[in-house]
């Protein structure tokens, strides 16, 4: 890990390249972590990958979270690491919520929005927050990407195969949001129901 | 009655897709492969993965910290004291709890365990895909020792519950180091054997020589970790690089191969039971004496003698039981070695007694981007040895 005051240079040295890309680090139980703006998240992953004297060129993992109810409400993580200096390095894009809900009345929109297949995932209005896909950079990001949109509904721009992953390609929700109720899901049998009436 | 017509176009340039799976011994779980082939040539393929997704991350979230333990062993089910550390890591770094040097080596020990028994439990079903049947039967044999070595610690042969944050639950009993010793001393031998069957079998090497070749960057893009990267020549191990558990203070050797095909991810899993062996061993030698469970009150049980005696020992057991324990509001990542590669846990904590996002970094999930790029332009039956020397266990590709 870089330590604190490694964190402030890393952070003055993507100041002085990508001016405002950075909005705020965090520090915290030994663990780095750059908050950037999800407009140049790009930007800064790549200058953290070819920068001759960083290097985190390894993408251990991309996960999401849901702060709910804090604004904004979505972050995507991206854990880095540079192999050679054994340094992780976290960087979280916060990204906030455009649904016209907006978080604020769970009651009403637990979550189960349209399905993505309306609008299409590149498809404007679908009401989804949105975010570069690195996949160009990080090629092991595919999967992990398609796992968040999968959970949180979170649109990756320029990914090749957003589609759901592990969930049922017809579910409709996002069901890791934390306005997401636990249990009651049904089990479905599509296609064996029919067949024995 | 229909005649028969003569065929007209080259059937044999037609590329047939065929379903593999989901249910398939070859598949090594509940994986489906949709394979376009070309006569017996692999020309595309897309794994499709979701059919044992049952949502533990979200479940996760409902449970209070020190239920979600036996929630997590259940994701990769061969490896279950891998994720138990994870997790159990991860929360021991959120509330910055130092766990007892005892617990360490036991911890250490327990993982090493589990990582020969993974590898065994890889090895049989390998070669049982490749036509050794009898290898099966001996690797589930040493398998069953160790299982019988978690019984007798843990009271259960698969998803023990032994790590707890803090520590371990329970001491190893008395004559447990006999027989743990015994095993790890006799597996090398075993080991020996292993490669006596399959390194001079024409079949084996035939199959597995120069098959499934991706190149070490190609590896490093698709965030390939463990024995697949190591066996392309990158000694890459979490246990060297980062400092967790007693492995600092042992010593082992990181088996590398060298042009990264089946056979030498076969020779690389297998010198590493040989490594794990050894740091059993050493464990053992140096197990140091003292509380097997740190004595923070706050989040860990009392023991249980003390719950007659000591009314604040009941309350603390009463509150850790029915609340559980706050955590206070952050993140962290923690990844380990496991025996598929990084095996990382994230936790978000929001001050409750419930965890806001548990995620896992899962190897199997991961490695398995690397899978099309091995088979493509081989015979459909390399694929299938590929396929079993990548490792997937599906528990932990779907969670």
């Amino acid at each position: 890990m870089p330590d604190a005051p490694g964190l402030e240079l890393i952070r003055g040295e993507i100041e002085r390249d990508r001016p405002g890309a950075v909005l705020a680090t965090s520090f915290d139980r030994g663990q780095a972590a750059l908050i950037v703006d999800p407009e140049h998240v790009l930007e800064v992953l790549r200058w953290l990958r070819d920068e001759p004297a960083h290097r985190y060129d390894f993408l251990s993992s991309l996960h999401a979270a849901d702060y709910l109810p804090a604004q904004p409400r979505f972050a995507v993580h991206y854990e880095l690491l540079n192999r050679d200096r054994v340094e992780r390095l976290r960087v979280k894009a916060l990204l906030p919520d455009p649904s016209p809900a907006g978080g604020d009345d769970i009651e009403d929109s637990p979550g189960r929005e349209s399905p993505i297949s309306e609008t299409g995932p590149a498809g404007q209005g679908h009401g989804l927050p949105e975010i570069d896909s690195c996949v160009e950079l990080f090629p092991t990001a595919e999967a992990q990407e398609r796992e968040v949109f999968d959970f949180f509904g979170i649109v990756f721009r320029g990914h090749p195969n957003l589609t759901r992953i592990l969930m049922p390609d017809d579910y409709v929700g996002w069901p890791q949001r934390r306005d997401f109720p636990i249990g009651g899901e049904p089990v479905t049998f599509t296609y064996s129901e029919r067949a024995y009436d | 009655m229909t005649e028969l017509r003569e065929l007209t176009e080259d059937r044999t340039r037609e590329v047939m897709t065929v379903n593999i799976g989901p249910h398939h011994p070859a598949t090594h779980g509940v994986l489906r492969l949709v394979v376009d082939l070309e006569g017996e040539i692999v020309r595309e393929l897309r794994p499709v993965i979701g059919y044992v997704h049952t949502g533990i991350e979200k479940s996760c979230e409902d449970k209070s910290y020190w239920k979600v333990i036996p929630f997590v062993e259940r994701m990769d089910y061969v490896s279950y004291f891998f994720q138990m550390e994870a997790f159990c890591g991860a929360v021991e770094r959120l509330v910055d709890l130092e766990i007892p040097p005892r617990a360490k080596y036991l911890r250490t020990l327990f993982l090493e365990l589990n990582r020969i028994h993974s590898h065994l439990v890889w090895l049989g079903t390998t070669a049982l895909d490749l036509g050794a049947i009898s290898m099966l039967w001996y690797c589930f044999r040493e398998r069953d020792k160790i299982l019988d070595l978690f019984e007798m610690a843990c009271g259960q042969r698969m998803h023990t519950r032994y790590f707890q944050v803090g520590g371990v639950i329970e001491d190893i009993p008395l004559g447990f180091e006999r027989k743990c010793r015994a095993f790890a001393e006799e597996m090398p031998i075993r080991v020996g054997q292993y490669q006596d069957l399959l390194d001079r079998n024409e079949v084996f090497l035939s199959r597995t020589k120069g098959t499934g070749i991706v190149p070490r960057e190609r590896l490093l893009e698709l965030g390939v970790t463990g024995p697949l990267l190591r066996a392309a020549g990158d000694p890459w191990d979490l246990r060297k690089a980062f400092d967790y558990l007693a492995y600092p203070e042992v010593d082992f050797k990181i088996p590398v191969g060298t042009v990264g095909d089946n056979y030498d991810r076969y020779r690389v899993r297998v010198a590493e039971m040989v490594e794990s062996a050894r740091i059993v061993v050493q464990c053992l030698d140096a197990l140091p004496d003292g509380p097997f469970i740190a004595d923070d009150r706050k989040y860990v049980l009392p023991p249980r003698s003390e719950l007659s005696t000591s009314m604040e020992s009941l309350i603390h057991h009463f509150k850790l039981v029915t609340e559980g324990y706050r955590v206070p509001p952050s993140e962290i990542y923690y990844s380990i070695e496991g025996p598929r590669g990084e095996l990382g846990c994230f936790v978000v904590a929001d001050g409750s007694a419930k965890p806001a996002r548990v995620h896992f970094r899962d190897p199997s999930f991961v490695n398995l981007q690397a899978f099309r790029e091995m088979a493509l332009g081989s015979y459909v039956a390399d694929m299938i040895a590929s396929l079993g020397m990548l490792d997937p266990i599906l528990g932990g590709v779907d969670r």
